[in-house]
This record gives C-alpha cells, sequence and structure tokens, in this order.
C-alpha cells in the first residue's frame, strides 16, 4: 500500500476537522476525494503529506510512518499541489519547476534535472513559455507550472512517488483539465499514484479508479465511481437533487447533472 | 514577459573583474596619488618606499576591510529578503546590527578594550559584535517561534522592537562613557572605515569564511522559501533549520563586521535589488553576485569618501547613506506596488 491513513483524528482551535479517518491509496491506483466546502478535503491532503502531524492515528507512506520522515526524504516519496502558491519572486517557468528537484541534491545531476524539467514543462504544455516570469502567468498557467515543479520533484527521486492534488483544475480551461488530469492518470498507471479533490463530479467519475465521499471531517463512502456516485448520495451530502445517468454511453462511467441549475433558490439549501 | 539571463558565471565573471578595478583604484587613489608604475620605475628610491608604506599598511587594510564590509553586509541582506520574502529586510531591520552594536558598546564602555592593545584587544569588540548580533537573532526566534512557526511579518516586527530596544541600551551607555571611549563610541556610530588595520582582517577571515561556507548551502532553500512555507516543506527544504541557519550566518557576518566599523546602511537592501535585476532572484548566483558587488560598491564609496574633503575623512557611512537612502525610497514605492522580489 502506498498510503495507508489509519483512524487519523485532526482538530485546530479545539474543533475536530478530521475524526477517525482511514483511507489507503495503491499503488497505480488514481483516488479522488469529494465533499462540500469545509468538509476536510485539504486537511486530509495537508495529512497525507505529512504537513501536519494527526492528533491520534498513523499516516503510512510506502510503510514508513510519515512522523519518522526527514524533509528530504518525504519530498522524494510525495510531492503535492497546493490550492494557491503564490508568486514572491520572478523566477522563471523553467527555474521554478527546477526547483523540485532540490530535495535530491547531489543524487539528480544538473543534466538530469534539465531533462525532468523539459519533460514536465512538455507534459503540461508550458514549453513555449520556459523563459516567462511566473509572476507575469495567468493564474491557469501558473498552477500549471507549479504542476511541472510537482511532477519534477517526484522524477528527481525514483519517479513513482505519490501525487497529491488540490482542485488541480480548479484554474484550467476545459481542454486543460482534462490535459492535467490525464498526466496525474499517467503517472498512477506507470507506477505512482495520486489523491485528488476535486470538485466536478463528472471529471471525478471519468479519472478516478475510487471516489471517497468526505463530509463534517468523516468518511461517508468510498468505493468505485459507480457504486458512490447515486442521487441518493448527491442529496445527502451536497443537498443537491441530481439527474443522474448511471453508465454514460460514452465514457462507461456515472454522469450528473444538476436539477433546476436555472431560477433554482440555492439559500434554501444552505439555509442563508 | 520572457526574461533573457546571462549566465551566471558571465555574471560573476563580470563583477569580479569590476571588483578588481575598484581595488586597484581604492589601492591608488588617495591623498598621495600615483599610478600602477610608480612603485617599478625605481623601486629603491625613497618615494617608492614611502608609497608601498602607504599602501601596504594604509590603503591595503582599508581596502580590505571595505571589501569584505560590502560583501558581508550585501549577501547578508539578500539572505535576509529571502528568508523573510520581503525585498527591504537587511541586517539592520531584525535588529541584528544593533545588537552587535549594542555588544560592541558594552564591551568598549565597560572593558575599555579600544585603548588597549594586542590580541585580546582585538579580539574583544568583535566578540562582544557577534554575542550582541546572536543575543538579538535567538530573542527574535524565541519570540517568533513562540507560535507553531515563525512568521516573516512577526519576525520583522519583533525586529523593529529590538532594534529600538538595543539603540536606548547603547544610548544609556553613551552616556556612561569616559572620554576615550566616548570617542570610540561617536566615530564608530557613524560607521567608518577610518580605523582599518591588518589585525582586524586576521580577525574576520574565520569568522566569515564559515558564514559564508553556510550560505552557499542555504541557498537552494532559500529559493524554495520564497514559494511560501508550506510550498518549501513539501519540496523537501527543512523550513525551520533553514531559517535558523540564515539568521545564524547574518549573525556571523555581520557581528564583527558593525563591531569594526559601525553601522553602514542601505548597503544590504540596495545590492541585491541590483542584482536580481539582472540575473534573478535564484540565490546560488544572488549570494555570490551581491558579495561581489557589495564589496565593489563599498570600496567606490569609501574611495569616495577619502577624497571629497581631502585632508579630512569622510565616514563611508555618509556616502553610502546618500547614495542608499533615495535608492531604498524608490525600492520602497515600488514594493507598495508589487510587494514582491524583483
Amino acid at each position: 500500500m502506498m498510503l495507508d491513513m489509519q483512524h487519523v483524528a485532526f482538530g485546530a482551535n479545539g474543533r475536530f476537522l478530521l475524526d477517525d479517518v482511514s483511507l489507503s491509496v495503491a499503488r497505480g491506483e488514481v483516488v479522488v476525494i469529494i465533499g462540500p466546502n469545509g468538509a476536510g478535503k485539504s486537511t486530509l491532503l495537508r495529512l497525507a503529506a505529512g504537513l501536519v502531524a494527526p492528533v491520534s492515528g498513523r499516516v503510512l507512506l510506502g510503510g514508513h510512518d510519515l512522523a519518522t520522515l526527514s524533509d528530504a526524504r518525504k519530498a522524494g516519496l510525495r510531492a503535492m499541489l497546493a490550492q494557491n502558491s503564490p508568486a514572491h519572486a520572478r523566477f522563471t517557468v523553467r527555474e521554478l519547476a527546477a526547483m523540485g528537484g532540490l530535495h535530491a541534491g547531489r543524487a539528480c545531476s544538473a543534466s538530469a534535472l534539465a531533462a525532468h524539467v523539459h519533460a514536465a514543462l512538455e507534459l503540461v504544455g508550458l514549453l513555449p513559455m520556459a523563459e516567462r516570469d511566473i509572476t507575469s502567468l495567468s493564474g491557469g498557467e501558473r498552477q500549471r507550472a507549479h504542476y511541472a515543479r510537482v511532477l519534477v520533484q517526484l522524477r528527481a527521486a525514483a519517479g513513482n512517488g505519490l501525487l497529491l492534488l488540490d482542485e488541480p483544475v480548479s484554474a484550467q480551461d476545459l481542454a486543460r483539465q482534462g490535459l492535467v488530469l490525464n498526466v496525474a492518470r499517467a503517472h498512477a498507471r506507470q507506477g505512482g499514484a495520486c489523491l485528488m479533490v476535486l470538485h466536478d463530479l463528472n471529471w471525478a467519475t471519468c479519472v478516478a479508479d475510487r471516489i471517497v465521499v468526505l463530509r463534517n471531517g468523516r468518511i461517508e463512502a468510498d468505493g468505485r465511481p459507480e457504486q458512490i456516485v447515486s442521487a441518493t448520495l448527491l442529496r445527502d451530502v451536497f443537498g443537491l437533487e441530481t439527474e443522474h445517468v448511471p453508465v454514460h454511453a460514452r465514457t462507461g462511467r456515472p454522469f450528473v447533472v444538476p436539477h433546476d441549475i436555472v431560477g433554482h433558490d440555492f439559500s434554501e439549501q444552505y439555509g442563508e | 514577459m520572457k526574461v533573457i539571463r546571462p549566465a551566471s558565471g558571465l555574471v560573476l565573471g563580470g563583477l569580479s573583474a569590476l571588483l578588481l578595478v575598484a581595488l586597484l583604484c581604492a589601492l591608488m587613489i588617495g591623498a598621495t596619488g600615483f599610478g600602477p608604475g610608480a612603485l617599478w620605475t625605481n623601486p629603491h628610491s625613497e618615494a617608492a618606499r614611502a608609497n608601498w608604506l602607504v599602501i601596504s599598511q594604509i590603503r591595503a587594510p582599508r581596502a580590505v576591510l571595505a571589501l569584505l564590509t560590502g560583501a558581508a553586509l550585501a549577501a547578508s541582506g539578500a539572505v535576509m529578503q529571502g528568508m523573510f520574502r520581503n525585498p527591504l529586510a537587511d541586517p539592520g531591520l531584525t535588529g541584528v546590527s544593533s545588537g552587535a552594536a549594542l555588544g560592541a558598546a558594552l564591551v568598549i564602555v565597560l572593558g575599555n578594550a579600544g585603548t588597549g592593545a594586542g590580541l585580546v584587544a582585538h579580539w574583544a569588540v568583535p566578540a562582544g559584535g557577534i554575542a550582541g548580533a546572536l543575543a538579538s537573532t535567538v530573542v527574535l526566534y524565541l519570540f517568533a517561534s513562540r507560535g507553531r512557526a515563525s512568521s516573516p511579518t512577526l519576525i520583522i516586527l519583533a525586529g523593529v522592537a529590538l532594534s529600538a530596544f538595543s539603540g536606548a541600551l547603547t544610548g544609556i551607555l553613551v552616556f556612561r562613557a569616559n572620554d576615550t571611549a566616548l570617542r570610540d563610541l561617536t566615530f564608530w556610530t557613524m560607521g567608518s572605515l577610518s580605523g582599518a588595520a591588518w589585525p582586524q582582517i586576521a580577525v574576520l577571515l574565520p569568522v566569515l569564511l564559515p558564514a559564508a561556507l553556510i550560505m552557499a548551502r542555504i541557498a537552494g532553500g532559500l529559493n524554495v522559501l520564497l514559494l511560501g512555507d508550506e510550498d518549501a516543506a513539501l519540496t523537501g527544504c527543512p523550513v525551520e533549520r533553514t531559517r535558523r541557519l540564515a539568521m545564524f550566518c547574518v549573525a556571523l557576518a555581520c557581528g564583527p563586521i558593525v563591531s569594526f566599523v559601525g553601522v553602514i546602511g542601505f548597503v544590504g537592501v540596495v545590492v541585491p535589488h541590483f542584482v536580481r535585476l539582472v540575473s534573478g532572484p535564484d540565490h546560488r548566483v544572488l549570494l555570490p553576485a551581491s558579495a561581489l558587488l557589495g564589496a565593489a560598491l563599498l570600496l567606490v564609496a569609501d574611495t569616495l569618501a577619502r577624497i571629497i574633503a581631502i585632508p579630512s575623512d569622510v565616514p563611508v557611512g555618509v556616502v553610502t547613506a546618500a547614495i542608499g537612502a533615495p535608492v531604498f525610497v524608490w525600492l520602497l514605492a515600488r514594493s507598495q506596488q508589487t510587494d514582491r522580489l524583483s
């Protein structure tokens, strides 16, 4: 098992953000976390990355307890794309991507690192912008530049680590959403694994081997997309009426259309 | 926009050449000026001996001290700007310089070491400077890490308070000082290189060398710190240790420098800024390039300081302030628009 979270709880300021969460990701697998805002999705990723330590329970990465690993060691085993990364300095896209190689030090030669950077920039479609200043990029371009950095980080080590993505398509246009998710899937298929947070249910059902539904800091459901995505669950978790196609003719996956988007009174649902 | 950066070797080579020219100028220009040939045309003449004496005992130690001072202050400024993600940070802003000043002043007034002679006297004041600088950074660090992790804004605010406090204590010391110590103190708060002598260089080298080695070691970590603490940690940088090492090497570099030459402002802010404009924010180039440009700049500033009011010797701190303050204000105006390290 690549990632194994056992009965993990986490809280801040006297409030539980996650409670008794057990979740595992196998090698080769893409697992998508869905859930309403504030359900604890990002917190779950941060725990999986070892950015924060659980209050109780354990997080194992490749069989090692995360709490016992050094920062550099962790960096070779997992990489994470955060929701938004600020641009404090005028690095170029290429320089930013190369920062992924920091943890490898001399273990990854300058020429090998340059090759990894080139490959990653090509994957995310930023090779033509490699010499651009990251502060001059659009939000979507910058998100993909950081994505390239994250890919370089894993490739500078064994290349088969765990990819953690927090809303990786939030700033992307429709075509680039597919691009970003395909890269993640390819990474998993080539011996890595991926755990990501997505909001778009239809992307989730397309890309996921398993979907984990998180609500109020607890896992509500965990299983294959066709087992998970049902009108009842979506009503329970998101409070949303949906039209639901169990097997879409083209993708073979469930397809969801929210009811009454136009003219629907959302304030009723959220009690505002 | 597309960024075109010269190769790092070209930048460092060019700055080294600039430094060499500045060094030659500093050695040749002064109250008695002479060309490079003056020493060799008739090496045994009375004039050549006098010139050699001027160079070896007066100008050379002063030039080397100027060089080391400029390099240490500029590189320290670059380190602090990186670790605080703040283009205006420098040793002065975080209370390191004023802490060093207080430590050195304590030794001057209480021990009256300025009038002593020999190895102990040469080491006592700079040791006080290092101790003061380190004490400031430790207080700063303890304060800032009371929470879960030290945030850049907190450190700078704490530095402002620390600076004021050290300044107040130094002010009290001035009134407690006797005449000799007072002369040392006033001379030294102006920021001047006129007391330069070879024994100071002998003290500085073994302290600055480890500081430079630490800077080389943390340069890559400082780069990812610019992405924010979380992304830096995710990339594999030990964030807290890198920040602690950064504080330590800055204290090591600035402590003895401040104790010898006093407070010289603006070098730490202005130099790294101009280097970034050419070679970008990568600390693996920025730190050595800032050291080279800082050294060259201070050599030029001190040469100016020596000749603008011959036979008087203007404190070099006055010259750097005159050049640096307007640039600093310009940077301040710019940083309000962008809030970035450009």
